[in-house]
């Protein structure tokens, strides 16, 4: 469903994203960890379009992108970002937020499909017409996955969907996009620098390090500790010491 | 003891009439390590500020007993206050990006709060700065003194803001949320050195967070707060023996490496815990 090759992306002199190259089938997962400044929310950007300065090149169902992309490759593939509170307009109302995509890309039948996309993300009808800053940190996250969701796409890319919610939070958040994968077939490409999260969600995992993708391997053999590369043994000790407390 | 609290309410005011964040939360806490995990919303950012007297002004105290090192807050003159804040007390909070002054260097800020405390010349208070920044051990650390904040990453701010309430040698530390603006790697070795600071200066820390397992790791004791209330305290070797099913429920519902779940077990919230 997707393929990236020899991703390049400059800022400047300085190269976030050097040579990057993975693929994800249809309906499938494909995680991405790495610190702050690995450039893996770079990939991320690139693959959505809103950075259109990169070389290399990626393909989404078969057809290659390119830098700037047209209205119906923004319908097919959607994002979510970490911080719903930026992501959704202040003053505008849940209502708002969802109809927009809609009216963006001429989907009509807009009344059943708001009320539609509220209970598939398991929000009250009552949060319709919300504020954003009326709502809980968990209730906004599920806002934006379902304003994400308004234009039916094939391909969510999710930015650390869940690093800004508590973790009781996080638990139905991450709950409610395997649900949405089984349900809708989605193909999903998530980054976090949180291991057991992107393990739990994803089967394919690359590791990232200085704009590199130093190791490609399954969330089981992550698990399992069978890792070659030591940056990802470095990632996982961190992750699995916490829990052995 | 250093602190002391009994008791404690801290309501608001709603058209619904007052609104209590936390209702009647008791702590002790001597030079020792405490952890105090909750969701958003359960106090436990409020009960630590309520100790440095720093809530908003339409926020209503009360308390059997409110105090640091013998010394009445809820009583105190703002004078008495601004001797116990940031000196005697420090309080580090969640992203340095927004607690640092933007418009001065990081040895200036670390200077300046170590004047604030004793008296020294400009000069004396930069090498002071420079022995501090060496402190939280950043490599090096006459660069850092003479970089502004947007020059920093967050991991070197957040060593900045610790520098900073370590400059006069406060006896407690007070650190909301500290790390969740960080790496993971980031957040161990921020937490270490705040670690090994406060058990070599025999420091007090409260060290608030969301995240259980790391602060047990990290702390001697935990309070769980829920809605207000501590509903749980333990030593933290202790937490996986956790009785209270809401700290069961926040254990659970964390993914992890070493034990995968299909299924992520969501927290189902009994009315009996408010009460």
């Amino acid at each position: 469903m997707i393929t990236v090759e020899n991703l390049r992306v400059k800022f400047g002199s300085i190269e976030a994203v050097s040579g990057v190259t993975f693929a994800v089938g249809e309906g499938q997962s494909f995680g991405i960890v790495g610190e702050s400044g690995s450039g893996k929310s770079t990939v991320l950007r690139a693959l959505a379009g809103l950075n259109d300065d990169w070389t290399g090149r990626m393909t989404i169902a078969g057809k290659a992108l390119a830098p700037k992309r047209g209205r119906d490759f923004f319908r097919r593939v959607q994002m979510v970002f970490q911080d719903p509170y930026g992501s959704l307009h202040p003053r505008q109302t849940v209502d708002r937020a969802l109809s927009e995509p809609l009216l963006v890309h001429g989907i009509g039948d807009i009344d059943r499909r708001i009320r539609q996309g509220l209970s598939e993300v398991a929000l009250p009808s009552a949060a319709r017409f919300r504020f954003p800053h009326q709502l809980s940190g968990g209730q906004r996250q599920r806002v934006a996955i379902a304003r994400a969701l308004m234009s039916e796409p094939d391909v969510l890319l999710l930015d650390e969907p869940t690093s800004a919610l508590d973790v009781s939070v996080q638990a139905e958040v991450l709950n409610l996009l395997a649900d949405l994968q089984d349900r809708r077939k989605l193909t999903y490409v998530m980054v976090s620098h949180n291991l057991a999260v992107i393990a739990h969600i994803c089967p394919q995992i690359g590791v990232m390090q200085g704009g590199e993708m130093v190791e490609m391997l399954s969330a089981d053999d992550l698990r399992e500790g069978r890792v070659k590369h030591p940056h990802t043994a470095d990632l996982r000790r961190l992750s699995t010491e916490l829990e052995e407390a | 003891m250093m602190v002391r609290i009994e008791n404690l309410t801290i309501s608001f005011p709603s058209p619904q009439g007052m609104s209590q964040a936390v209702r009647g939360v008791s702590m002790n806490l001597g030079a020792e390590k405490l952890g105090i995990v909750g969701e958003s919303g359960s106090g436990k950012s409020l009960t630590a500020r309520a100790l440095l007297r720093l809530l908003p002004p339409a926020a209503q105290v009360t308390a059997d007993r409110l105090e640091f090192d013998g010394i009445d807050i809820l009583k105190a003159s703002e004078r008495d206050m601004r001797a116990i804040r940031g000196k005697r007390a420090g309080l580090i909070l969640q992203d340095p990006k927004y607690s640092l002054n933007p418009i001065m260097t990081a040895g200036s800020q670390i200077a300046e709060a170590w004047r604030n405390q004793r008296k020294g010349s400009a000069r004396e208070a930069r090498e002071a700065a420079i022995d501090l920044l060496a402190q939280v051990q950043i490599r090096d650390p006459r660069r850092v003194a003479d970089s502004y904040p947007h020059e920093l990453s967050g991991g070197m701010g957040q060593r900045v803001m610790i520098a900073m309430m370590l400059a006069p040698d406060p006896e407690l530390l007070i650190a909301d949320e500290p790390t969740s603006a960080l790496d993971a790697s980031v957040q161990a070795e921020i937490l270490r050195l705040m670690e090994d600071l406060v058990s070599r200066r025999g420091m007090g820390l409260i060290l608030i967070s969301h995240d259980l397992p790391l602060v047990s790791h990290f702390c001697d004791r935990v309070a769980v707060m829920y809605a207000g209330r501590v509903v749980e305290e333990l030593a933290a070797q202790d937490l996986v023996r956790a009785q209270h099913a809401y700290t069961r429920g926040l254990l659970d519902c964390l993914p992890t490496l070493s034990h995968p779940k299909t299924r992520l077990p969501v927290m189902s919230r009994d009315p009996a815990w408010l009460t």
